[in-house]
C-alpha cells in the first residue's frame, strides 16, 4: 500500500536579481510515497535543483525566497518551521547528496571524521566510530577501516560519492534527495552508484527524490517520473506509462531527440530553440514557443493540470474542449538525411604507435622519476568523409590522443600521417601551415570562446593567422557564410559569446573550426555539456556538415548512444591503449572485449523491459602513471585469467576491420 | 610672452598618463565587455561621490602640474631673462596665499601670532605680548570685530556656494529632462527620488558639500590663514593644496612604472613556463625578499650624492626636487611590481589551459599574438583592481617615507613632509595641531575616496564577485 511521505503543494521559489525576479520554481506540486523513487527530469535551468533546495529550505539567502506553497512531510508543514526546528529535520528526516562529490567533501577532514559528524547530528548513541566504519562498508567502500582515516583527495570520484551517500544515510533519513548524483561520474561508475542506491532503498525503505536530466538514469531507477519545464511540472506518470505513452509534447520530443543506433542515417528530432528565461512572466503555455502542436489558445491561456488516470499532464491538448485535436506525431523526423553518408576509401589520417608520456618531476632538482602514460601506443586510421568514434571513460587519455594528433601536445613516439605529411617530424612552421586542414571542437562551449572577443573576431582569427580568406571584405563575407552554415543569424557577428546559449556557442565553435576549411575535425565530447534537446541539434549539424562538405570526424566521446548514431568506426580505449576497434555495427552489436561489453551494459537504456545481462565492473580506472602489469584491464575484468596478469595481450582479428586485444580469443590472422 | 612653459619630467609623465586614460576610455566605450563593468560602477552612488572628490583632487594636481617661469622685466633687447623660481598654475591662482608669509606659527583664523614677542609700544616701552599678524586679520581695526567678520565671510561663501550649486543643478535637471523627454518638474521629482540610472542625487549632494566647503574657504582665505601657518610662516592651507600633486604623482606614476614589468613578466612566465618561468620567478622572489625600505633608502641616498656632485646640471631647485620625486616613483615601482606579477603569472597559468587559447594554437596563431589578443585582455581586470587598490597604499607610503627621511625632497610640499615638520611641535603647550590635522585631513580625503572607488571597481570587475 502506498503511503504518502512527502507532499509538495504549489511550491514557488523566486530569486531577486538586479535584472528582475527569476521565478525558478513556479507552482510545483508532487507526492512521494515511502520506499518509492520519484525522478524529477528536466533540462538545465528549469528549476530542478532549486526545487530540491526549497524542500530543505536551503535556498541561497537573501536573493532567494520561498514565496508560496506547502511542503508536507508526514503531514507536517516544513515551511512553517523555524530554522532551529528545521535543522533537526535536515539529515534526520531528509538528506541530500550533490552532483559534485569533489567539492562536497571537506578536504582537510578525514572521511571518517565527516561521517562521524553526520552520525553525531543524527543520533546520540555511543560508538560512532564503529558505526561510521559500518556505514562505509554498507555503501560498498572496500577496506573501510583504512578509508576511515583517509582524506578526500585519496579517494576516486566514485568512492567520494559513496562516502557522501554514507554521510547522507548516517541518520537513516526517510527521504534521500539526490541531485544529479552520477552526472560527474563515468558510465561504469554511474552503474555502480545507481545499483548501490537501489540496494540501499530496498534495505532501508527510504524514499528517493532523484533529480536528473538523463533519461537513461530515469529508466533504470524511477518508479514515478515528474517532467519539469521552465519552473513547472508538465507531466507526472509512472515510469512505465511515461515511457510507453508520453503525453506532453515536450516529453515526446525529448524521447525522440535521443540519439540511438536505430536512428542512424536520419536526422534526429530536435526541439527548436532553448529553455526560456525564467525572468519573464509567462502568459500562455511555457512550451508554446518550441511546440509543434501549438495553436492560439496555447499562447493566450495557461494550460490546466489534467490527471485523469494518475497520469498528469499540463497541456491544452488534453482539455475536454480540444478533444479530437490531432495528438499524433506531427513531425516524425523532419525528413531523412539527403544521402546516407558513404565515406571515401582514401585514408586521410593514419596514426600508428602514438605515445604521449608526461614526465613526473620530483624533488629539488626536478628529476624525472616516472611518466604518466596518457597515451601508450595507439594506432588508428580515419578515411576522408568518415567518422571514427574514440570511446572511453574519463582519464583514459582520449582527449590527449586528439591533442597529440593536432600537435597541441607533442607526442613522445609514434607517427601521425596526415594526407601524406608526417606531422611529428615536420618543423613547427610547416605544421602551422597545415593547421587549416585539421581543427578541433572543444567539449566545453563556455571556455572555448574568448569572452573578450566578438564572435566575428573569433571566427576571423584563423583566417588572419593562416593568411587565407583574401581581403577584409572577402573575410567578412566568408564569416557571414559560415554563420549561415551553422544556423546562426548574421547579427551574431557583432555580439559577445556570453550573449549566446550553450548550444549556440557550440555552433560558433564549429563555425570557427570550419572557417579554415579543414578536412578533419576532432570533436572532443562536443555535446556532453549540452542538454539532450540541444545535443540533437548539434549532432544534426555535424551530420549535415559531413554530408555537404565531406568532413572526416574523430569523435571523442563517452556516450555510446551518440556513437551508435553517428560513427562509422569505433575504437574503444582503456588506460592509454585501444582495446577494441572495428566498424560501428561490429563493435556495438558484437562486442568482443570484456571492457566493451561492460561499457555497453552500463549504459542505462530507455527501452524498458529488455532484460540485458548486467556486467558490473568493480573498482575504478587505475592511474595511468602506474598501470597494472599485463592487461591493463585485468583488475576489473570479470573474466580475468592468470595469463592476463603477465603480458599485454596481442590483437585478434575477427574480420578485416574488427579487432580486439584480449586473451579470450586466440590470435588469428585476418 | 610674459612667461615660458616648463616641462618637468613628472609633468610629462602625468600628461602622458592622462592621455592614456583618455585613450582607454575611448577604447572601453567601443568594447562591450569593458563598458558593462564601468556602467556598473557608474550606478553606485558611493563610487560616484568618491569620484567627485577624486576629480577635485585631480584638478588641483593637474593645475599644479603646469609649470612656468615668469619673464623678468627690464630685459635687454633680444634676450629675455626669466625668474629663477618655477611656478605652477596653482601658484599663480593662489598667489595671495603663497605670498602672505607670517613670521612663524599662527593658529587657524588667528589674528595674533602663536608665540609672544617683545614689541615696542606706542609709549616707547617694550612689552612682551602676542603681536598682530602681518596678514591674518590685518583688515580689522578692532580685534573684537573678528567674530562678525568671520561670520560675514562664511555667509558670503555660503551664498556663493548656493548660487553656483543652483546653476549647476539646474543644468543637470535640464539635461535629464531633455534626455527623458520629460517636463522639468518631473525631472526634479525623478532626481529627488533617485530614479535615474546615474546617481545624480549623490553626485549633486557631494558637489554641494564640496562647493560650500570650497567657497567658504575661498571667502575666508581672503582675510585669514584658514588652517594657520607653519614654522616659517607659510600658509598651511596652501601647503596642503600643493601636497596634492605629490601624493597623486606617487600614487599614479609608480603604477605606470611597474605596470609594463609586471604585465610582460607575469604573462610571459605563465605562458611559456619552463626556464622563462624559472628566471622570472627567481627575479621576483629575490627582489621581494629584500626589505623595500632599505632598497628605497639606498637608492634615494645615492641619488642625493649624485645631485650634490652634479649641482651644475640642475637649473632650479624645483628641477632637483622633481628628479628626486621621479626617482622615488621608479624605486617604489621596482619594489612593488612583484605582487602584481605573481598574480598575473597565476592567472595566465590558468588561462593558457583554456580551450580558447588551445583553439587559437590549433588555428596557427603565434605566441605573441596569443599573449596580446587572448591572455592580456583577460587579465586586465586584475591589473585594474591592483592599480586602484595600490594607489591609496602608495599615497600612504609616501607619507611614511618622507617621515623617515627618504621620501621626497625636503623643499617639496608633501603630506609626509608636513607631518614630519609638525612632529616636533606636538609636545608644545598649547599644542600646534593644525599642520598635522591639515595633512591628515587632506590625505584621508584622498585615500578614502580612492578606496571607496577602488572597492566599486573591484566589485564590478572581479569575475568571482559577479552574481
Amino acid at each position: 500500500m502506498r503511503s504518502t511521505l512527502l507532499k509538495v503543494e504549489d511550491l514557488r521559489t523566486w530569486f531577486n536579481t538586479p535584472e528582475g525576479i527569476v521565478r525558478a520554481v513556479d507552482g510545483v506540486s508532487f507526492e512521494i510515497a515511502r520506499g518509492e523513487t520519484l525522478a524529477l527530469l528536466g533540462e538545465s535551468g528549469c528549476g530542478k535543483s532549486v526545487c530540491a533546495l526549497s524542500l530543505l529550505q536551503l535556498v541561497p539567502q537573501p536573493t532567494g525566497r520561498i514565496v508560496d506553497g506547502r511542503v508536507l512531510l508526514d503531514g507536517e508543514d516544513l515551511l512553517r518551521l523555524s530554522e532551529q526546528q528545521m535543522r533537526k529535520r535536515r539529515g534526520r528526516r531528509m538528506a541530500m547528496i550533490f552532483q559534485e562529490p569533489q567539492t562536497s567533501l571537506n578536504p582537510v577532514l578525514t572521511i571518517g571524521a565527516q561521517v562521524r559528524e553526520a552520525l553525531a547530528h543524527g543520533s546520540e548513541r555511543g560508538d560512532t566510530r564503529r558505526q561510521a566504519v559500518e556505514l562505509l562498508d554498507a555503501v560498498g567502500i572496500a577496506d573501510p577501516e583504512r578509508r576511515y582515516h583517509e582524506y578526500a583527495h585519496q579517494l576516486s570520484g566514485g568512492m567520494k560519492q559513496r562516502a557522501m551517500i554514507a554521510m547522507a544515510l548516517a541518520a537513516r533519513p526517510d527521504l534521500l534527495i539526490a541531485d544529479e548524483p552520477t552526472t560527474a561520474l563515468d558510465v561504469t561508475i554511474q552503474a555502480q552508484i545507481l545499483e548501490l542506491l537501489r540496494e540501499l532503498q530496498q534495505k532501508t525503505g527510504m524514499a528517493i527524490l532523484l533529480i536528473t536530466h538523463d533519461l537513461g538514469v530515469v529508466a533504470s531507477m524511477a518508479d514515478q517520473v515528474a517532467v519539469m519545464y521552465a519552473g513547472q511540472i508538465v507531466e507526472i506518470a509512472t515510469r512505465r506509462a511515461l515511457f510507453s505513452e508520453p503525453l506532453h509534447p515536450y516529453t515526446k520530443k525529448l524521447f525522440r531527440s535521443m540519439p540511438a543506433a536505430s536512428k542512424r542515417g536520419q536526422a534526429l528530432d530536435v526541439i527548436a530553440g532553448s529553455v526560456p528565461s525564467l525572468r519573464q512572466t509567462f502568459r500562455g503555455c511555457r512550451f508554446a514557443e518550441r511546440c509543434d502542436y501549438v495553436w492560439e489558445l496555447c499562447r493566450e491561456r495557461e494550460p490546466a493540470w489534467h490527471a485523469p488516470t494518475g497520469h498528469g499532464v499540463r497541456c491544452h491538448l488534453y482539455d475536454s474542449t480540444s478533444a479530437g485535436r490531432d495528438v499524433d506525431d506531427r513531425s516524425a523526423a523532419s525528413g531523412a538525411m539527403s544521402t546516407p553518408f558513404a565515406g571515401g576509401e582514401q585514408t586521410l589520417l593514419q596514426v600508428s604507435g602514438l605515445k604521449v608520456h608526461f614526465p613526473i618531476h620530483r624533488g629539488v632538482l626536478r628529476r624525472v622519476v616516472g611518466y604518466v602514460k596518457a597515451v601508450d601506443g595507439i594506432s588508428l586510421a580515419i578515411r576522408s568523409g568518415q567518422t571514427l568514434a574514440l570511446v572511453g571513460e574519463s582519464g583514459c587519455g582520449k582527449t590527449t590522443v586528439g591533442k597529440g594528433i593536432l600537435q597541441l601536445v607533442y607526442p613522445s613516439a609514434g607517427s601521425v600521417m596526415f594526407d601524406g605529411h608526417e606531422l611529428t617530424r615536420l618543423p613547427a612552421s610547416q605544421v602551422r601551415r597545415l593547421r587549416r586542414q585539421f581543427q578541433f571542437v572543444f567539449q566545453d562551449p563556455y571556455s572555448a570562446l574568448d569572452p573578450r572577443m566578438l564572435v566575428a573576431e573569433s571566427l576571423e582569427e584563423g583566417l588572419r593567422a593562416l593568411g587565407i580568406g583574401g581581403s577584409r571584405d572577402a573575410r567578412q563575407a566568408r564569416i557571414d557564410a559560415l554563420l549561415a552554415q551553422v544556423g546562426l543569424p548574421t547579427e551574431a557577428k557583432g555580439r559577445y559569446p556570453h550573449e549566446f546559449s550553450g548550444g549556440q556557442r557550440q555552433r560558433i565553435n564549429i563555425a570557427r573550426a570550419l572557417a579554415v576549411e579543414p578536412k578533419l575535425i576532432i570533436c572532443d565530447e562536443p555535446t556532453s555539456a549540452l542538454d539532450v534537446s540541444v545535443q540533437a541539434q548539434i549532432l544534426n549539424l555535424l551530420r549535415q556538415l559531413q554530408d555537404t562538405l565531406g568532413l572526416a570526424y574523430l569523435f571523442i566521446t563517452h556516450n555510446l548512444s551518440v556513437v551508435a548514431y553517428l560513427a562509422h568506426e569505433v575504437a574503444v580505449m582503456y588506460l592509454g591503449r585501444i582495446v577494441e576497434s572495428g566498424r560501428a555495427e561490429e563493435v556495438l552489436e558484437n562486442p568482443k572485449h570484456p571492457y566493451t561489453r561492460a561499457l555497453l551494459a552500463a549504459v542505462p537504456r530507455i527501452e524498458s523491459g529488455s532484460k540485458r545481462r548486467v556486467i558490473r565492473l568493480e573498482g575504478d580506472i587505475p592511474s595511468p602513471s602506474s598501470p597494472p602489469a599485463g592487461c591493463h584491464f585485468h583488475p576489473r575484468c570479470p573474466e580475468a585469467m592468470p595469463v592476463c596478469r603477465q603480458d599485454y595481450p596481442g590483437s585478434t582479428h575477427f574480420s578485416s576491420t574488427h579487432q580486439a586485444c584480449c586473451y579470450l580469443y586466440p590470435p588469428r590472422a585476418s | 610672452m610674459p612667461f615660458k612653459l616648463i616641462f618637468l619630467w613628472t609633468d610629462i609623465l602625468i600628461f602622458l598618463l592622462l592621455a592614456s586614460v583618455v585613450l582607454f576610455a575611448l577604447y572601453a566605450r567601443r568594447h562591450e565587455h569593458l563598458r558593462v563593468p564601468w556602467r556598473q560602477v557608474r550606478r553606485r552612488p558611493l563610487a560616484m561621490s568618491a569620484l567627485v572628490v577624486l576629480s577635485l583632487y585631480v584638478t588641483v594636481g593637474l593645475l599644479d602640474s603646469i609649470h612656468l617661469q615668469r619673464r623678468l622685466e627690464g630685459a635687454t633687447a633680444g634676450q629675455a631673462h626669466y625668474a629663477t623660481n618655477i611656478e605652477s598654475l596653482l601658484d599663480v591662482v593662489c598667489s595671495p596665499l603663497r605670498e602672505r608669509i607670517e613670521k612663524s606659527y599662527s593658529a587657524p583664523l588667528a589674528m595674533y601670532a602663536f608665540s609672544r614677542e617683545v614689541v615696542p609700544r606706542a609709549d616707547g616701552r617694550m612689552s612682551f605680548e602676542y603681536p598682530r599678524l602681518r596678514f591674518g586679520g590685518a583688515q580689522l581695526r578692532d580685534p573684537s570685530e573678528r567674530g562678525t567678520d568671520i561670520a560675514r565671510r562664511i555667509g558670503f561663501g555660503l551664498l556663493l556656494a548656493i548660487v553656483t550649486f543652483v546653476l549647476l543643478a539646474s543644468g543637470v535637471v535640464l539635461s535629464i529632462a531633455r534626455r527623458h523627454n520629460d517636463s522639468v518638474a518631473r525631472a526634479v521629482a525623478r532626481l529627488a527620488r533617485g530614479d535615474i540610472e546615474t546617481p545624480w542625487r549623490a553626485i549633486l549632494a557631494t558637489t554641494g558639500i564640496l562647493l560650500s566647503l570650497g567657497c567658504v574657504a575661498l571667502s575666508l582665505a581672503g582675510g585669514y590663514h584658514i588652517l594657520g601657518t607653519d614654522q616659517v610662516g607659510q600658509d598651511v592651507f596652501y601647503n596642503s593644496l600643493k601636497s596634492v600633486r605629490t601624493g597623486l604623482v606617487i600614487g599614479t606614476l609608480t603604477t605606470l612604472v611597474m605596470l609594463p614589468f609586471a604585465l610582460a613578466f607575469g604573462v610571459m612566465a605563465g605562458y611559456f613556463r619552463g626556464w622563462v618561468d624559472d628566471v622570472i620567478q627567481y627575479l621576483y622572489t629575490t627582489l621581494s625578499s629584500i626589505p623595500a625600505v632599505l632598497l628605497i633608502a639606498a637608492a634615494i641616498l645615492s641619488l642625493q650624492v649624485y645631485i650634490a656632485t652634479h649641482e651644475e646640471s640642475f637649473a632650479t631647485i624645483a628641477e632637483r626636487a622633481d628628479l628626486r620625486l621621479l626617482f622615488l616613483c621608479l624605486i617604489l615601482g621596482v619594489t612593488s611590481w612583484t605582487s602584481l606579477c605573481r598574480l598575473l603569472r597565476g592567472e595566465t597559468l590558468k588561462l593558457r589551459q583554456m580551450d580558447y587559447v588551445q583553439a587559437a594554437t590549433a588555428l596557427g596563431v603565434g605566441h605573441i599574438q596569443i599573449m596580446g589578443r587572448h591572455i592580456a585582455p583577460n587579465v586586465m581586470h586584475i591589473v585594474l583592481i591592483t592599480v586602484v587598490l595600490d594607489f591609496s597604499s602608495l599615497v600612504l607610503a609616501e607619507a611614511v617615507l618622507s617621515y623617515v627621511g627618504v621620501g621626497v625632497d625636503p623643499s617639496m610640499n608633501s603630506w609626509g613632509n608636513m607631518i614630519n615638520g609638525a612632529r616636533l611641535e606636538m609636545a608644545r603647550e598649547p599644542i600646534v595641531w593644525w599642520s598635522l590635522t591639515a595633512a591628515f585631513t587632506f590625505m584621508f580625503g584622498l585615500v578614502l575616496a580612492a578606496n571607496l572607488f577602488a572597492d566599486a571597481v573591484r566589485d564590478a570587475f572581479d569575475p568571482r564577485l559577479r552574481t
